[in-house]
This record gives C-alpha cells, sequence and structure tokens, in this order.
C-alpha cells in the first residue's frame, strides 16, 4: 500500500528516540549519530527493528543531522544509503505484521537563515534537496521534515522536497513553553504556510513533552484541513547523577498521547527519551481508537513568519502606500534605490493598524523581479505583517514569492487565459491567498451580473489547477463614479453577489471609487461604509486618511464586532485631523537657539523638527533653511560629541531629527520637480565575514545629514562588489567598517583592488578593532575613530578635490 | 559515563539602567535619552527569554592542555583559569532571537534606538549569565567566566563547544561560518569550580 492511502483511513504511528538510545550504546557526546550507519549498522538496524516490533508503522532513517554542511558529497551518499538499507533491513526482519514504511528524516542544518543568520534562503533549500534527492533515489517511501524551529527554514526544506521528490512529505515543528517556534511563528500561521505549499500532514515535535503541547496541538487542528502529527518527548529531561531522564513514563505517555489522539490526530510517535518500550505501550492505546475524519477547516487566511491573518467577520486593512502610482517621492525613493524610506513607508503604515501590506515596486526604468524579491526580504527583516506581492510581472512574483516567509497575498491574477496560466501554478507551488479582478479579454463588465460570471469563470479555473476556493479573494472593482455615476451601485451588487452565490471573500481598492472628485476621502470613506456592509471582506486603502480609519473603526463598533469598543476607543483619538504645523513664533525660542528648528535638532526631537520644516519650506528657500538652521545645529551636536560634553544616543537622535527635516526638504523639491544637490558620493560597506553593521549604519546617517550621497552596500559585502560600486558610481569616497580582527583582512584585499581598480578614491576606515596604525599598515588613506571624524575626513577630501 | 546536558529558562533578572546607557556610550543621560531607554526597555520586554544549557564535566590540567573529558584545548590562558578546579560548567546563554529582529529593524530606521536595544542586549546577557553562575556556586568557588576569544583561547573552540552542548536544538543559538552567534545577544563561556 502507498502510504499516502494508509495515511487517509489510518492512525498512523511514528517511532519513538534515537539519540538517546546510541548513546547507551556508546555514542559520545559531539559525535555525529549518521556516522554509526555505517560504523555500527548493526545497531541502528537492531533500534530500528525494535520499533518496527513495538508497532510503528513508520520508522525514520538515522539522518537526522545528514546534511552537506557536515559531511562531504561522497559521505553524505554513503550515509544516506545506509541509513535507508538499515531501515529496511529492520523492516524486513520485524515481525509486525501491519503496513510498515520508511521515512527520510531531515532536521534542521543547524545555521539559520538570513538575516537573523547567514545561511541564504536558497543555500538552505540546496542543502535540503541533496539530501532528499540521496533518499528518495535510495528509496524511501515518505519524507519527515521534523524538529524545525524556524518557519524560514522550514519552508526551505518543504520546497526542497516538492522540487525534487514527489514522496508524501510531513511537516514537523518544534513549538517552545510559549506555543510558538523559536523564531516566532504560531501554529496557526505554520498550517496558513505549509498547507498552501502542499505538505501532507504537519505537527509538531521534540522540545515538551505530551501535556505541554496539547495547547499547540489543539490549535494545529483547528487550523488544519490535512492530518496532524504530534511527536513529543518523553516530558521534560532532568540530571540524576550526571545522566540525563524523562519524567514521563511510557504509560503515562501512552495515555497523554492517546487521549490527543482521540481529538483527532492522525500521526503520532515519541521524540527525545522516548523508546521502544514507550512506542509499545502508545501503539496498544492507539488500537483501541478510530480515526478521526478529516474536514476541510474552509479558512481563507494569510500569514508572515510570526502571525496568521484569518478574513472573515472583520475587515483586513491592506495598506496601499507601497506603491509608486502617484507617488513621486515614493518614485524618486526607487530609482535611488532608498530602501530604508520604503521600509519606513511599510513600518508607519503597520503604527497605524493595517493587518496586511501591499508591496508595488513596479516602475518601467528598475529591474522589478530583483527589486521586488529585495523589498519583501528587507521588509520582512523589519515588520511582522503578512504581505500583499503586488506585481503584473510573474517573474518577479514568483521571485518574491519563493523568498516570501508564509503565505503571501497575491496581487493579481484575473479572468484571462493568459493571467490564470501564469499565476496560478505559482499560487500552487507557493502557496498563497490570490486576489482575482473580474475582468477579462473582454475588459471590465459593465453589469454585475458581468463581473459574477468572470469570477465563476475564475473560480472553475483556479479549481483546475488544484486551487481552492478559499484560496481566491475577489475584486469586484471599483470604478470612479465622476465618469459613471452608477458605477459604486454596480460594483456593491457584483460584491454582495459574489459572496452570497459564490461563498467567497471579497476584496476592494476603495479609493479609485472617488477618482477626479474634489475631496475624495469623504466619498471614500462612505464607500467603504457601504461596501462593509454588503460584505467587503478587505479593502487596499490609505490607513493615513482619517475618515477610512473612521469608517473601518465605527463600522466594526457599531456592527457588535468590537468588544466593548475597545479597538475604536483606542484608536478614536488618532481621527482628529492633525494641525498643520506653523513656525513657532520666535519669543519662544530660548537664546541659545537660533531658531525652534535648530533647538528641536540639538535637543532631539524628531517629529518636531519635521513639523517645523514642512512649515519653514512654504516661506523659505530649502538651501537656505539647509545652510541656515540644519547643518549649524549639528554642528552644535558634533562638537559636543568631540568635545564629550554629548554622548552617542544624543548624536542619533539630533541626527534623526535632522533626517525628518531633510525629508521634509526632499518632498517639497520632488513635489516641485527640483532635486536636490548633494554634496559627493560615499560608498559604505562592512566587509566581507563581518555581519556587525550598527556603527556603519551610523556613520550612514551623519553622512547624509551633511548633504552626503551615500550608496550603501550593507554588510558582509565582498571586495569585488565594493569596487563594482565605486566604479559604477565614480565614487570619490569609500568608507569600511570591521568589527572583527578575523575580518580585517578582508578590508585590506577590499583597499588593495580598490587601490588598483579605482585610485582615484580615498578609503577611511573604522570599527572596534582598528587602529591609526593598523589602518596605515593595510592601506587605508585614513582611520576615522568615530562617525565625527568620518564626517571630518569626507568633508577635507571634498574639499582639497574642489581646491585642485 | 554520559554526562547530562540541561537545559533552564530563567526569570527576568533585575535590570542594571546605569549598565545599559554605559554600553550605549553614554556618562550622562538627559531626560530624552532616559525616555528613549524606557520605551526600548518596553519593547524589549516581551521579545526577551532566558535560556541556558550547560553542561558539567570533570578537568585535569596540565600545564597548557585541558583535558575536559569530551574535548582536549591547548590554551596557556584558559588553563591559568581553571587552575585548581575539579570541575568545570560549559554553558550557552542566549537572551533569544527576537531582540536580534528589534536590532534589526531599528538600525533601518531609528539609529538611536538600534543603539540602545544593542545595550539593553549587552545588558540582559550579562545579567542572565550572572544569574546562571549565582545558582551554580552553591556553596563552591567560581573562577570567572571565560570565553571562546579571551586570551588565547581561539573562537574555533566555539565549534566543539557546539557539537558537544547541541545549542542549536536546546536553546535555539547557532553558530555561523565566522564563528559568531546567532541570537547575536549569546554567551559560551567556561566556569571552573572549586570544591
Amino acid at each position: 500500500m502507498q502510504f499516502s492511502e494508509f495515511l487517509e483511513h489510518n492512525i498512523v504511528c511514528l517511532d519513538g528516540g534515537m539519540g538517546t538510545l546510541l548513546q547507551a550504546q556508546g555514542l559520545q557526546p559531539g559525535e555525529h549519530p549518521e556516522y554509526w550507519n555505517l560504523s555500527h549498522p548493526e545497531v541502528v538496524t537492531a533500534i530500528h527493528k525494535a520499533y518496527y516490533d513495538a508497532g510503528s508503522n513508520v520508522v525514520s532513517t538515522n539522518t537526522f543531522g545528514a546534511n552537506a554542511l557536515k559531511f562531504s558529497a561522497d559521505e553524505l551518499d554513503a550515509i544516506v544509503r545506509a541509513a535507508v538499507e538499515n531501515a529496511r533491513a529492520a523492516q524486513k526482519a520485524s515481525a509486525n505484521g501491519g503496513e510498515t514504511f520508511v521515512a527520510l528524516d531531515i532536521g534542521p542544518t543547524g545555521k539559520l537563515l538570513k538575516p537573523l543568520g547567514d545561511l541564504d534562503f536558497e543555500a538552505a533549500v540546496e542543502l535540503f534537496a541533496q539530501t532528499i534527492r540521496l533518499g528518495a533515489a535510495y528509496g524511501v517511501d515518505l519524507i519527515l521534515i521534523e524538529t524545525m524551529n524556524d518557519s524560514y527554514e522550514t519552508k526551505a526544506a518543504l520546497l526542497a522536497a516538492k522540487e525534487t521528490c514527489t514522496l508524501p512529505v510531513l511537516v514537523s515543528n518544534a513549538y517552545g513553553e510559549d506555543g510558538k517556534l523559536m523564531t516566532g511563528a504560531t501554529p496557526a500561521a505554520m498550517v496558513a504556510m505549509l498547507e498552501g505549499m502542499g505538505a501532507d500532514a504537519i505537527g509538531a515535535n521534540c522540545s515538551l513533552g505530551p501535556r505541554q503541547l496539547r495547547g499547540v496541538v489543539g490549535e494545529l487542528l483547528e487550523n488544519a484541513s490535512v492530518p496532524v502529527l504530534l511527536k513529543p518527548n518523553a516530558g521534560l529531561p532532568r540530571s540524576e547523577q550526571g545522566r540525563t531522564v524523562f519524567d514521563v513514563s511510557p504509560t503515562e505517555f501512552a495515555e497523554e498521547v492517546a487521549r490527543i489522539v482521540a481529538k483527532g490526530v492522525r500521526v503520532a510517535g515519541g521524540c527525545c527519551g522516548t523508546t521502544p518500550e514507550y512506542i509499545r505501550a502508545l501503539t496498544e492505546k492507539l488500537a483501541a481508537l478510530a480515526p478521526v475524519p478529516l474536514t476541510e477547516k474552509n479558512l481563507t487566511v494569510v500569514s508572515s513568519y510570526s502571525h496568521a491573518v484569518k478574513f472573515g467577520e472583520k475587515a483586513v486593512m491592506i495598506g496601499e502606500r507601497i506603491n509608486p502610482t502617484g507617488k513621486k517621492r515614493f518614485k524618486q525613493a526607487l530609482v535611488e534605490n532608498d530602501m530604508d524610506y520604503i521600509l519606513s513607508e511599510g513600518v508607519a503604515q503597520q503604527e497605524k493598524g493595517v493587518h496586511v501590506l501591499d508591496v508595488n515596486v513596479g516602475l518601467p526604468e528598475i529591474d522589478e523581479v530583483k527589486l521586488l524579491r529585495e523589498t519583501v526580504c528587507e521588509l520582512q527583516a523589519v515588520c511582522d505583517l503578512p504581505l500583499q506581492i503586488d506585481t503584473a510581472d510573474p517573474a518577479a512574483m514568483e521571485a518574491a514569492l519563493r523568498r516570501y516567509n508564509g503565505k503571501a497575498m497575491v496581487n493579481s491574477v484575473n479572468g484571462k487565459a493568459e493571467s490564470m496560466a501564469a499565476v496560478f501554478p505559482l499560487v500552487k507551488k507557493y502557496g498563497g491567498l490570490v486576489v482575482a479582478l473580474t475582468l477579462d479579454e473582454n475588459g471590465i463588465p459593465a453589469t454585475a451580473e458581468g463581473r459574477v460570471a468572470v469570477a465563476r469563470k475564475i473560480l472553475a479555473c483556479a479549481q483546475s489547477y488544484g486551487i481552492a476556493k478559499k484560496d481566491l479573494i475577489f475584486d469586484p472593482l471599483a470604478m470612479t463614479i465622476s465618469a459613471d455615476t452608477s458605477a459604486a451601485v454596480t460594483t456593491l451588487s457584483a460584491l454582495k453577489r459574489i459572496q452570497t452565490e459564490l461563498g467567497c471573500h471579497t476584496l476592494l481598492g476603495v479609493s479609485n471609487i472617488s477618482f477626479g472628485l474634489p475631496n475624495r476621502d469623504a466619498v471614500n470613506g462612505t464607500f467603504f461604509a457601504l461596501a462593509l456592509e454588503n460584505g467587503l471582506s478587505a479593502a487596499i486603502m490609505n490607513p493615513f486618511s482619517a475618515d477610512m480609519m473612521k469608517t473601518y473603526y465605527t463600522y466594526h463598533a457599531l456592527k457588535n464586532l468590537d468588544e466593548n469598543c475597545a479597538a475604536y476607543i483606542a484608536a478614536a483619538d488618532s481621527f482628529a485631523p492633525t494641525v498643520v504645523a506653523t513656525a513657532a513664533p520666535a519669543a519662544k525660542t530660548p537664546e541659545e537657539y537660533r531658531s525652534e528648528l535648530q533647538r528641536a535638532i540639538v535637543k532631539g526631537f524628531q517629529e518636531k523638527a519635521g513639523e517645523l520644516t514642512a512649515g519653514l519650506v512654504q516661506t523659505t528657500d530649502p538651501m537656505a533653511i539647509v545652510a541656515d538652521e540644519i547643518i549649524p545645529a549639528l554642528n552644535i551636536v558634533g562638537k559636543g560629541f568631540e568635545e564629550k560634553t554629548v554622548y552617542l544616543p544624543q548624536l542619533l537622535m539630533s541626527a534623526e531629527a535632522a533626517k525628518s527635516a531633510f525629508e521634509k526638504i526632499k518632498q517639497h523639491l520632488v513635489q516641485n520637480g527640483e532635486k536636490a544637490v548633494g554634496k559627493g558620493k560615499f560608498v559604505i560597506a562592512t566587509v566581507e565575514g563581518d555581519i556587525h553593521d550598527i556603527g556603519k549604519n551610523i556613520v550612514k546617517l551623519l553622512l547624509e545629514n551633511y548633504g552626503f550621497e551615500v550608496i550603501d552596500l550593507g554588510k558582509d559585502v565582498a571586495p569585488e562588489t565594493v569596487v563594482a560600486a565605486v566604479i559604477e558610481h565614480r565614487a570619490p569616497l569609500v568608507g569600511l567598517s570591521a568589527l572583527m580582527t578575523t575580518t580585517v583582512p578582508a578590508m585590506e584585499e577590499t583597499i588593495r583592488r580598490l587601490k588598483v581598480a579605482a585610485p582615484w578614491c580615498k578609503t577611511v576606515v573604522g570599527g572596534a578593532v582598528l587602529t591609526k596604525e593598523y589602518a596605515e599598515k593595510i592601506g587605508a588613506d585614513a582611520y576615522a575613530k568615530d562617525a565625527m571624524e568620518t564626517v571630518r575626513y569626507a568633508e577635507s577630501v571634498l574639499a582639497s578635490e574642489n581646491h585642485a | 559515563m554520559n554526562q547530562a546536558i540541561l537545559t533552564k529558562t530563567y526569570p527576568e533578572p533585575p535590570i542594571d539602567e546605569r549598565a545599559i546607557l554605559r554600553y550605549a556610550g553614554c556618562k550622562e543621560a538627559d531626560d530624552a535619552v532616559r525616555a528613549l531607554m524606557e520605551t526600548c526597555l518596553g519593547e524589549a520586554h516581551g521579545a526577551l527569554s532566558y535560556r541556558v544549557c550547560w553542561v558539567e564535566l570533570p578537568v585535569k590540567i596540565d600545564k597548557n592542555r585541558c583535558d575536559l573529558q569530551y574535548m582536549t584545548i591547548e590554551s596557556k590562558d584558559l588553563a591559568n583559569n581553571l587552575q585548581g578546579c575539579g570541575r568545570v560548567v560549559l554553558f550557552a546563554a542566549t537572551v533569544g532571537i527576537e531582540l536580534d529582529r528589534l536590532i534589526l529593524k531599528y538600525s533601518r530606521i531609528a539609529p538611536a534606538k538600534a543603539l540602545l536595544m544593542q545595550a539593553i542586549g549587552a545588558e540582559r546577557i550579562e545579567a542572565l549569565c550572572d544569574a546562571f553562575c549565582a545558582e551554580l556556586k552553591n556553596g563552591c568557588a567560581l573562577r570567572p567566566r571565560f570565553s571562546p576569544g579571551y586570551g588565547d583561547l581561539p573562537l574555533e573552540v566555539q565549534r566543539e563547544i557546539f557539537a558537544l552542548l547541541g545549542c542549536e536544538k536546546r536553546i535555539g543559538l547557532s553558530l555561523n561560518e565566522s564563528l559568531l552567534m546567532s541570537p547575536t545577544k549569546s554567551v559560551t563561556a567556561f566556569v571552573g569550580m572549586r570544591e
């Protein structure tokens, strides 16, 4: 019988612990247990056989840590081959009369993925693929991915399995006492991502005993439509006369696990501390239970690396601000690759309370595949909201979906055959909730009837790809009432019919409704209320619009969807229109400061500095503000820092205040089609092998304050990347940072290459391990002990250049 | 004989605000810096976890050679540190990956907060190590903690420590190619014990 078929109709019993049993046979701490497949095949086979004899349907190969990080290609091949042979030999020798299978066991790599660690996502996929390819070739029946404590690594492993073989894949995570993975994911978030990608069972193992995992398993059962797996430890370990012992006995273990299986778990076994004795007790208990039938949970859900967002009673707000359409300042940020600006837009929307962020970086002159992928990764490093990948380019869509950590929203597909053929395979492979626009080759139907018909067509086509109804959300398209006054009525009617007749969730880009009208927010807010009343599940919207937010919170409070009106009360203050800042009267300025703006910067009042500048640019030449207000203020702080009367946190707060002043000036210039004139270009990087970037970021911030155009290459940057950037921008200055002695050689190498390929360029170096003498020794033009010294040096270089 | 490797999650150790400011390079804090530190502490609070895994090993010192049953280390400075100790505790401690996320986030959008989050992490991991060692003491004299990278003890020892303790699985601590740890606010160290 095939494993999938067995899983469909039975409770599957897995095996128990391997490591502790090998240790009892002499495996030393620090020794790789996987070698024992080759050195002690009889010991490994005997343990496998004991599990089959105890009643396990599935035994996992002794390959938990078998990956190319720990073993050479030849060793890995030999280990996996021997491991499968050992399991097969045990299966053959066992007296187990039932159905038995061999699973290829896949554990974590032991490395943390970027951005928190240093393992690249694609490198992780390839590591898993190498092992899985071998396991499949040597004939295992299924893959068991287990003990994963990071959702991103789990995704890499499942993706590798799906791309490498057609075997069933069970995926199990190690949850902590807080009911989450080490990197933060909840069980609901894991179900969303893994089910979307086609895992055959989803579960929890290791870390805790069966009792402590009860809550996690409950959440898995509530959310998963596929079988749920449980493989707990034999309780918690403690030391007894120098030995590790676990606090749950075989009988207790079996009773506790069986109790949870009765609630719906379909795959059960044991992890650390469990032995064949535990599994025998368990199989005896399980024999008395009938499998709980699987039920389709029909949840429409997306997830990030931390949590899931469900579509249902309460409307989901999707922030629309990461999008260049109609936004000059955003376009400029994209062209300049100003990622910090894009990230700030994301975080600011999160602070306003949106649940999902739409991400659109499409501009004709940029490489969208690269930029969308990069933006998704960068956003996921600073913000835990699920993302909506918004692009018309299927290649960019795939690049972003592949790297996305969780189950994304996909914006969008439509009724055109070409669109469906491009988008649906991606949704099937990577998972996702796809926004379906009710238009096709014939355009946007003028009637509600027509739009519902397109929706039906899309639904049928999605199902032919194996994409369930729950993973589609329909957009019946809001069109401006300024062109056709019946447009809103048509949209609302289509919306209601899709919801009631098709049983599908709906979404609207609300603000389109008011295009061409004055005071658009007023129209948008009311239309939003009407759409909600007609069953709208989600809105793509501007969270900075007070009218929209007012509608959102009042609607939920009025519809009894906001307990104690708590969300409304918490948000109510923010609806008050923001007072436009005016320049403060001069009389209030304390004497030691030239102006309120100068004081705000020196004191590090970020918001105030922005507000004051926004007022000033209306009446004053922006360049004069920079020269007469901002730079003198920064000089006061910089001088204080050099004289040790101002400390680093204060210096940074002032720099941030100055940055927000500069942002207002930049916005003003962009609006008027002008461009700020930079002082000069400065390429900055933390050298290869080094991941410390806080010092580098401080230098960058100050350089920007002083008008330099900083090209930030990030951390762990290869010498050739630095050289290429210097040549591309013909930058006169490069700043390199290193914090560890071990990475100074990389710095030296970078400087050596720069001297050859870009002899015009001056290098300044800094970082904890460097000294003036050391800097000279490795050929740097200058050493800077802190950010202010870097600024002073950069200014002196440019001054002498201008002189020459 | 197999030595038991144990794991423990600690409650939040007391916070030393002056140490945080010192780590942030701030001798005197004005109200604005204090307010920012308070905000950061509030945000960090929910992100911090305090986990340690450790093993107690017999130790024999022979000149510069430290024999720790499962690992032998050549280091004059470690040998000096452990001189006269019969047993040594090898531990790994971490305040968790969520703080790294906060540092990463603010380093992109608010460097002053990033600096304070770094400082909070530095203070918190030291406080965790102190809490762990205070518990170890239990009547015997402890030597100062000694970590890879101190004196002539090479960073490469990290690989052996990780292999022995299984830090990845036990406390979610992993070792990078450049021998740095993720989460960054983590410590591995030897603590010599005299009966």
